[in-house]
C-alpha cells in the first residue's frame, strides 16, 4: 500500500549531474545514424533505446490497433525462429528486449550483456528486420489483445480514458484506444500486419541512445548492423488535433463504488516562451507530490481522494493541461468542485513568492537525481533527441526553471487557466453531477 | 504474452534477485537498530529507508488496516514538525518522499541529493518516536485510506477476489486479513489504535536502516550514530510470535461473481513454506519451480495451455519466498473464448501432473540459471532495488548473509530438488482454488 500514487507526468526532461552531461557523446555511425551515447563500463552490460516516430497513431482508420497487435508479434518468431525457439534464445542469452508502443512512437528498450553482445544484438535485429508473423502467433497474440479490450469494457479506468479522448478528439486517431476495437482487431489479416511493420519501423523516424558497456566505435557498428536494410521512410503522420474542449461534465454511468474523473483544459507547446511558467504554475497546481494545492485542498483538508493530479500533455499532436483524480459516488460532486474553485482561486490569485520559490528549489534540486543509472540516461537521451532538444538544453534548463518571475507566472496563469473551459469526463454513479454534454 | 500481463497487473512474476556483495556494509548500532550501506557512486544520490519489522500481520484483531492507517498519519507532524513538513522539506531540498505497508514490514523513504543524507536522518529519527496527532488529523485521514480502498479494492473485482481467496488461504495467520484492512474495520479506527501500534513497534531495537547511494560507510554510520543511535531501545519488544497455521487438511473452492468481469479466471493457490534464516534451499526448489511451470512462453504451462493446445490465453506461476512465516505457492490459468473455467481448471491440472511425470527438463532449468546469473548484473544499475531487497529480506526474518547467498543456493538446485518440493507442495488438501466471474444469467 504506498502512500500516494506518484504523478509519473512531469513533462520536462530532467537534467544530467555535471558529470553525466560532459559524458554524453553525439555521434553519427557510417551507415548516418544519429545517435547520444554515455561509455560507464562499470557495469558489464548496455542498455539501448530506440524510439521510432509514428505508433498508433497511423494505424488507418479501418485498420485501428494493427501496431500494436504487430509489436506483440515481433517476439513470437523471427527469422529461423518460431515462437518457441526465440524465447529460448534469448533467455540463453539473457537478454532483456521489450516493445512498446504508444499513441505516437514504437520503442524498444533492450539490455544486453557484454559476454554476449554480438549474439544479442542478431537476435534483436531479426525480431526488428524479419518477424514471421507466423498464423498461429498471431492468434494466439490477438486472443490476448482482444481479452484485454474485453475487460476494458468493464474498468471505470479504461471506461474514463476511452469517454476521455473521444469527447476530446472525435475524428483525430487520438481518438482510439491504441489497441483497437473488438470489431478491428478481429478483422486484421496477415498482411494488415506486414503493412503495418513496414509503417512503423523505419530509419528517418528513429531516435537511438545507448549506456553502458560499449564504446562509441562498437556502438556505430552495432547501430548499423541493426537498422541496416529497414525501410528509409514510413507513411505520413498525422495533423494536429483540433481539441474539444466545450466546459462542463460529461457523466457516463457505471454501476461502480468509487467514480474516476478525468478534466482538461487547453495546454501549450513546448517550444513555447510561456512553456516553463506554466510547468511551474502545474507543479504548484497538481503537479507535485504531496505539496500541489489541488493534493492540499482535496486530499489533505477534505479526505475526498487518495490520488489526484495535474499535468501538461505535449503529445507529438495534442496540447493539454489534463489531470485525474476518483472519489466515492456520494462526495465525487463535491471533489469536483473543489478541483473547478482552485483553478479559479489560481486564474485569480496568482501563486505566492513562496510557492514559486519552492517549486524552483524542487524541480531544479529533483533535476539530477533522474540520471542514477544506465537504463534511465538511456531513456531521457533518446526521448531528449525525439522531442529535438539540443545536448546543451540539459545544462540550461535550471536556468529556464530560475528565470521564471513571480509576474510571469501570474500573467500565465490569468490568461491561461480557464475553469469556464475545464471539461470533465466522469465515470461511476455520481451523486449531485448532471451531464452537461451530450 | 506482455499485452496481457498489463490487463491481468497481479502477475507480477518473481523477478530473480541480485546482488553487489562488494558494495554492501552493514553495522549495529548500541539500541539494537541495524543498519544497510550500499555504495554506488555514479550519480551523486542518496535513497534513506528505514524499515520496520512490523506490519499488517502484526496488528490486533479487529483493527485491521492500522498499521497502514499509522504510516499514512507519520506524515502529519511531530513536536517539531508541522503536519506536511516532512514532505514539503523533502520537496523543498528537490527530493522526492512515501512510503509503504505490506504484511510483516512498513517502510518510509526518501529520494534526494547526497549532500541532504543528513537533514534526512534528522526529521526520519524523530518521526520514530515523537509522532504528535489531533482528532481532526485522524478523521481527514481515515477517509483517505477509504478512498485508497476504493480505488484499489472496491473498483477491482480481482482486488476483492484476492482478498476473498486470500482469506480462506489462511485458517488462523493473519496473512487472510488484507493490508489495507477490512472495509468495516477501517472506518472504526481511532487515534488510541494508531498510537498503541506506534508504541509498541516503533523503536530503534524494531527498525532497520538502509542507505543506498553515493555515500560513504564511515559517513553514514556517524551519521546514523547522531540521530538514530539516541533513541532509547524499547525494553519491552516482544518477540515477534505470531498466530500460526494449523495443519490444513481440508481442500477449501470459492467462486466470486461481479459484473464487472469481463475476463474469468481461475487461481489455484498452495500453502508453501518460506525462506528462512540458515535454510533457504526448500525456498529456492520453489523459485525453480515456478519459472519453470509458468515463466514465459517456453514455460511448462504455457507450452501444455497456449501452445500445444488453446486452452488458456494466458498462464503463470508463481511463489513468494520471501515472507516471514508461511507463504504460497500459485498457479493461474485465464481460459481461451469458449473454454470453461472447469475446463481450465482440469488442463491446468493434467499440465502439472504431465510435468509430474516428465520432470524437469534440464535445458529449461539452466535458461533460467543464465537469466538469475544476468539478473545480478543488471541489478547493480538500480541500487534503490538492492535496498528494496534488503529492508524486505531483513524485515521477513533473514540476515544480509542469507540475501548473499541467495544465489549461489538458486545455482545449486538440482532437477531431483524441484521435482521433491514439487511433491511436497502440490497437496490438494493444502490448497484454495478459486473462480473469478460473471454472475450467473437467470432467465
Amino acid at each position: 500500500m504506498i502512500r500516494v500514487v506518484i504523478a509519473a507526468f512531469a513533462v520536462l526532461l530532467a537534467t544530467l549531474p555535471a558529470r553525466a552531461e560532459s559524458d554524453i557523446q553525439s555521434i553519427t555511425t557510417p551507415g548516418g545514424i544519429n545517435a547520444w551515447l554515455v561509455e560507464e563500463p562499470s557495469i558489464p552490460f548496455v542498455a539501448i533505446e530506440l524510439l521510432f516516430r509514428g505508433g498508433a497513431a497511423v494505424d488507418t482508420p479501418d485498420k485501428r490497433g494493427a501496431t500494436t497487435l504487430m509489436s506483440g508479434l515481433l517476439e513470437e518468431g523471427a527469422g529461423d525462429l518460431d515462437a518457441r525457439e526465440f524465447a529460448k534464445a534469448r533467455d540463453t542469452l539473457a537478454a532483456s528486449i521489450r516493445f512498446d508502443v504508444s499513441s505516437d512512437s514504437l520503442s524498444v528498450s533492450a539490455r544486453f550483456l557484454t559476454e554476449n553482445r554480438a549474439e544479442s544484438l542478431a537476435l534483436l535485429r531479426s525480431a526488428l528486420a524479419e518477424p514471421r508473423f507466423d498464423e498461429d502467433a498471431i492468434e494466439r497474440v490477438r486472443a490476448q489483445v482482444l481479452s484485454g479490450l474485453q475487460s476494458d469494457l468493464k474498468d471505470p479506468q479504461s471506461i474514463v480514458g476511452k469517454s476521455f479522448n473521444e469527447l476530446l478528439y472525435g475524428d483525430h486517431p487520438y481518438a482510439n484506444n491504441i489497441s483497437g476495437t473488438i470489431e478491428s482487431v478481429s478483422a486484421l489479416t496477415r498482411d494488415d500486419l506486414i503493412a503495418a511493420h513496414r509503417a512503423a519501423i523505419t530509419r528517418d523516424r528513429v531516435y537511438v541512445s545507448a549506456v553502458g558497456d560499449i564504446t562509441k566505435d562498437e556502438l556505430s557498428t552495432l547501430l548499423d548492423t541493426l537498422l541496416a536494410g529497414l525501410p528509409e521512410t514510413g507513411p505520413a503522420l498525422p495533423d494536429m488535433a483540433e481539441v474539444n474542449l466545450p466546459g462542463g461534465v460529461k457523466v457516463v454511468e457505471f454501476e461502480t463504488p468509487q467514480s474516476v474523473v478525468r478534466f482538461a483544459q487547453p495546454g501549450l507547446p513546448r517550444d513555447h516562451p510561456d512553456f516553463f511558467a506554466a510547468f511551474i504554475l502545474n507543479h504548484i497546481l497538481g503537479g507535485g507530490g504531496f505539496e500541489s494545492r489541488l493534493m492540499t485542498e482535496v486530499r489533505e483538508k477534505r479526505g475526498l481522494t487518495y490520488s489526484i493530479y495535474s499535468y501538461l500533455s505535449i503529445a507529438d499532436y495534442s496540447k493539454i493541461w489534463a489531470g485525474g483524480t476518483a472519489s466515492a459516488n456520494d462526495r465525487v460532486a463535491e471533489a469536483v468542485q473543489v478541483i473547478r474553485d482552485e483553478w479559479a482561486l489560481l486564474r485569480d490569485n496568482g501563486v505566492t513568492q513562496q510557492e514559486l520559490d519552492d517549486a524552483k528549489t524542487y524541480l531544479t534540486g529533483a533535476y539530477p537525481l533522474r540520471f542514477d543509472g544506465n537504463g534511465p540516461i538511456a531513456s531521457i537521451a533518446v526521448n531528449m533527441q525525439y522531442d529535438a532538444m539540443p545536448l546543451d538544453y540539459i545544462a540550461s534548463r535550471n536556468d529556464k526553471v530560475n528565470a521564471v518571475t513571480l509576474e510571469q507566472i501570474n500573467r500565465v496563469a490569468a490568461e491561461m487557466l480557464d475553469p469556464e473551459q475545464l471539461t470533465f469526463v466522469v465515470v461511476g454513479q455520481p451523486e449531485g453531477l448532471d451531464s452537461t454534454i451530450d | 504474452m506482455r499485452l496481457v500481463a498489463t490487463c491481468l497487473a497481479l502477475f507480477t512474476l518473481i523477478s530473480a534477485p541480485a546482488r553487489a556483495n562488494d558494495h554492501v556494509t552493514n553495522f549495529t548500532l548500541d539500541n539494537g537498530m541495524e543498519v544497510i550501506v550500499i555504495e554506488d557512486n555514479r550519480a551523486p544520490v542518496v535513497v534513506q529507508m528505514v524499515w520496520y519489522r512490523a506490519g499488517s500481520a502484526d496488528e490486533k484483531p479487529g483493527a485491521s488496516g492500522v498499521a497502514h492507517f499509522l504510516e499514512h498519519l507519520l506524515f502529519k507532524g511531530t513536536k517539531t514538525l508541522a503536519p506536511g513538513e516532512f514532505s514539503q522539506t523533502v520537496a523543498r531540498n528537490g527530493g522526492q518522499d512515501n512510503a509503504f505497508t505490506s504484511y510483516d514490514f512498513t517502510a518510509y523513504f526518501q529520494r534526494i541529493a547526497a549532500d541532504r543524507l543528513e537533514l534526512m536522518m534528522r526529521m526520519e529519527s524523530d518521526r520514530m518516536v515523537n509522532i504528535q496527532l489531533d482528532g481532526e488529523d485522524i478523521l481527514t485521514e481515515r477517509d483517505v485510506v477509504i478512498e485508497e480502498r476504493n480505488q484499489r479494492v472496491e473498483n477491482d473485482p480481482s482486488g476483492l477476489y484476492r482478498e476473498q481467496k486470500n482469506a480462506a488461504m489462511y485458517l488462523n495467520h493473519r496473512y487472510g486479513v488484507p493490508v489495507i484492512g477490512w472495509q468495516h474495520e477501517m472506518t472504526q479506527l481511532t487515534l488510541d489504535d494508531a498510537l498503541e501500534y506506534y508504541r509498541t513497534y516503533y523503536a530503534p531495537n524494531n527498525a532497520i536502516l538502509v542507505v543506498a547511494g553515493d555515500v560513504d560507510p564511515d559517513e553514514v554510520h556517524g551519521l546514523a550514530k547522531t540521530y538514530y543511535g539516541v533513541i532509547p531501545p524499547n525494553p519491552d519488544l516482544q518477540p515477534r510470535e505470531r498466530a500460526q497455521e494449523p495443519r490444513q487438511m481440508a481442500e477449501r473452492r470459492l467462486v466470486f461473481r461481479d459484473a464487472r468481469v469481463a475476463q474469468p479466471y481461475v487461481s489455484r493457490s498452495y500453502i508453501a513454506p518460506e525462506r528462512d534464516s540458515g535454510a533457504q534451499e526448500d525456498a529456492a526448489a520453489l523459485t525453480l519451480l515456478a519459472e519453470l511451470l509458468g515463466d514465459g512462453p517456453t514455460s511448462v504451462l504455457s507450452q501444455k495451455l497456449q501452445f500445444e493446445s488453446n486452452v488458456a490465453i494466458f498462464s503463470t506461476a508463481w511463489y513468494t519466498g520471501m515472507s516471514l512465516d508461511d507463504t504460497s505457492f500459485t498457479l493461474v490459468a485465464v481460459p481461451a473464448d469458449g473454454v470453461s473455467l472447469q475446463e481450465a481448471e482440469d488442463a491446468m491440472d493434467r499440465a502439472v501432473a504431465e510435468f509430474m511425470e516428465e520432470g524437469v527438463d534440464p535445458e529449461h532449468l539452466d535458461r533460467i540459471k543464465r537469466q538469475i546469473y544476468a539478473a545480478q548484473i543488471y541489478a547493480r544499475d538500480d541500487v534503490g532495488d538492492l535496498a528494496d531487497e534488503y529492508g524486505r529480506a531483513l524485515t521477513q526474518g533473514l540476515t544480509v548473509a542469507d540475501v548473499q547467498a541467495w544465489p549461489d543456493i538458486l545455482q545449486a538446485v538440482t532437477e531431483d530438488d524441484i521435482m521433491a518440493a514439487a511433491r511436497s507442495v502440490f497437496n490438494r488438501d493444502r490448497s484454495v482454488t478459486g473462480w473469478l466471474t460473471k454472475p450467473e444469467v437467470t432467465q
